[in-house]
C-alpha cells in the first residue's frame, strides 16, 4: 500500500470512530470521549487502540463490534483492536464539544480531576467539591442524590431551584 | 536474588488470584441484593460496585491465566478460572465472603474493605511489574467512589436512629476480627514484595486505622477492641482456607457452567 493510499485509509478510519457512539450516552462519539488512543497501520494490518472506561463497563464490547463494523465499511478490510489500560481512561480526555453536547442532554458535564490517578487521597467525611450547574435551569444550587447513577460513570443529582433531578457525569 | 521463573509465576499466580477473589466473590455477594435493595439508589450503586469490581476481577484473572504456570497444558481462560476452582483453591479476604446480613451488615463490611482496597489499589499503582501497575491505577479510581459511599452510609446509620445505631455497632463488632487478615504477609507475598510487585500488607495497617477511627467516631461507633485472628501469622482466606460460606456462594455462582460447561449466552 502506498503511503498516499494509507493517509487516506488513515483519514477514514477516524471518521468511521467519530461516527461510532457510547451506546450507553448516544450523543457523543468515542473518539469525542477519549476512548480512541490510537490508529495505526502495522505489519498485519490497522491497528486501533482503545481504552475501556470503566472496568467493568458493559459497553466495551457493543463498542468493540461497532467499531469493526463502522471501519470495516469505511475501508474493507477488517481492523485489529487492541485494549491499552495505561494510562487510564480520564473524563479530562472528553473533548469540549462532547462535552457541550452532554449538557444539551441534560447530562452535567465532569469538572476537571487532575488527573493523577495514582495519587492516594485521604478518605475524609467532610468533602468539598465544585458545585455542579444544573443542565436544565443552570442554577449552582444543586445537591447529590445518588454517587452512583444509571451507568457506571453517573452520580445522582438534583436542582433544588428548579427541582429537576439530573444526571453528573461524574469526574473520573 | 533473582527467582527463578517457574517460581516467580507461581507466586505471582497466587498473588493475582487473591487480587481476583476478592472481587469477584464480593461482586457476588453484592449482586445478591439487586432487585432487593434498601431504596432505589441503593440497589444501583451496590450494582454499580460490584461492576467495578468484577471488571476489575476480570482483569486480574485474565493475567493470572496468561501467567500461571501449566507446564505445557492449555492456559486457564477468566472463566475458568472463576467457575472452576472449588473453595480451597480461592483466594480472597474471610471478610468479604461473609454473608449480606442486613444492611448494616452489607455496609459495615463494604466499608472495612473498600478502606483497605483503596491504600492497597494507591500503593499497586507503583507496582514494579507494569501490567499490575495499569490495572491498579485505573481501579483505584473506581474504589474512591466506592469508600467514599460506604464511609458516609457507616456515620449515616450509625449516627442515625437507635436501631441503626445498634445495627451498625453490632455489625462493626462481629466483623472486625476478620479484618486483621487484611494485614498479614505470607511467603509469597513477602517474595513480591521484596521484588516491587506486591504492597506490603503491614503498612498499611496504620493508614487503614486512622481513615477507619475517623469514620467510626463520626458515625458514633465504639471501635472494637481486637480479637483472635487478628494476629500477623494468623492464616485464612489466602491460604485457601474459608469460612463455610464461600462454598454455598460458589454453588450458586458455578451451578451454571458446571452443569452446561458449554452454556453461552
Amino acid at each position: 500500500m502506498t503511503v498516499h493510499a494509507d493517509t487516506h485509509a488513515l483519514a477514514a478510519i477516524w471518521r468511521a470512530l467519530g461516527s461510532v457512539v457510547d451506546p450507553e450516552i448516544p450523543i457523543v462519539s468515542i473518539v469525542e470521549l477519549g476512548i480512541v488512543r490510537a490508529v495505526a497501520r502495522e505489519c498485519d494490518g490497522w491497528v486501533v487502540t482503545v481504552t475501556p472506561t470503566y472496568s467493568g463497563c458493559p459497553a466495551t464490547r457493543v463498542i468493540e463490534a461497532d467499531i469493526r463494523a463502522a471501519t470495516g465499511a469505511a475501508i474493507g478490510e477488517d481492523v485489529r483492536i487492541v485494549t491499552a489500560l495505561a494510562p487510564a481512561w480520564t473524563t479530562d480526555w472528553i473533548a469540549p464539544e462532547a462535552r457541550r453536547k452532554l449538557q444539551e442532554a441534560g447530562i452535567a458535564p465532569p469538572h476537571a480531576t487532575g488527573n493523577d490517578a495514582a495519587r492516594v487521597q485521604p478518605v475524609t467525611l467532610h468533602r468539598r467539591r465544585a458545585a455542579v450547574r444544573c443542565p436544565r435551569c443552570g442554577s449552582l444550587r444543586t445537591t447529590e442524590l445518588a454517587r452512583f447513577g444509571s451507568t457506571a460513570c453517573k452520580a445522582q443529582y438534583r436542582c433544588i431551584d428548579c427541582l429537576e433531578p439530573f444526571d453528573y457525569f461524574k469526574p473520573h | 536474588m533473582a527467582a527463578n521463573p517457574a517460581a516467580r509465576g507461581a507466586q505471582l499466580f497466587e498473588y493475582l488470584l487473591h487480587l481476583a477473589d476478592n472481587g469477584v466473590v464480593l461482586a457476588q455477594r453484592l449482586g445478591e441484593w439487586v432487585g432487593k435493595g434498601p431504596v432505589l439508589e441503593e440497589d444501583i450503586a451496590s450494582t454499580n460496585v460490584a461492576l467495578d469490581l468484577l471488571g476489575q476481577a476480570r482483569l486480574w484473572l485474565a493475567y493470572a491465566g496468561e501467567i500461571e504456570p501449566r507446564d505445557g497444558a492449555p492456559a486457564r481462560s477468566e472463566d475458568a478460572l472463576a467457575y472452576f476452582r472449588d473453595s480451597g483453591e480461592f483466594r480472597n479476604l474471610l471478610l468479604v465472603e461473609q454473608p449480606n446480613g442486613n444492611y448494616a451488615d452489607t455496609i459495615a463490611r463494604q466499608f472495612l474493605f473498600d478502606q483497605w482496597h483503596v491504600l492497597l489499589l494507591g500503593q499497586l499503582a507503583l507496582s514494579t511489574d507494569d501490567r499490575i501497575a495499569g490495572i491498579a491505577a485505573k481501579a483505584v479510581k473506581e474504589v474512591r467512589y466506592h469508600v467514599e459511599r460506604s464511609s458516609d452510609w457507616v456515620v449515616r446509620l450509625g449516627d442515625g436512629t437507635d436501631e441503626s445505631h445498634a445495627r451498625m455497632q453490632a455489625a462493626i463488632d462481629a466483623l472486625w476480627m476478620y479484618t486483621g487478615e487484611m494485614f498479614t504477609v505470607d511467603a509469597t507475598e513477602r517474595a513480591l514484595i521484596d521484588a516491587g510487585v506486591a504492597v506490603d500488607n503491614e503498612s498499611l495497617f496504620s493508614p487503614w486505622q486512622s481513615s477507619v477511627r475517623a469514620v467510626l467516631d463520626a458515625a458514633t461507633i465504639v471501635v472494637p477492641a481486637d480479637s483472635f485472628m487478628q494476629g500477623s501469622r494468623s492464616r485464612g482466606g489466602k491460604q485457601g482456607i474459608h469460612t463455610e460460606h464461600l462454598s454455598h456462594l460458589l454453588a450458586e455462582m458455578q451451578v451454571l457452567p458446571r452443569s452446561l460447561p458449554d452454556a453461552r449466552w
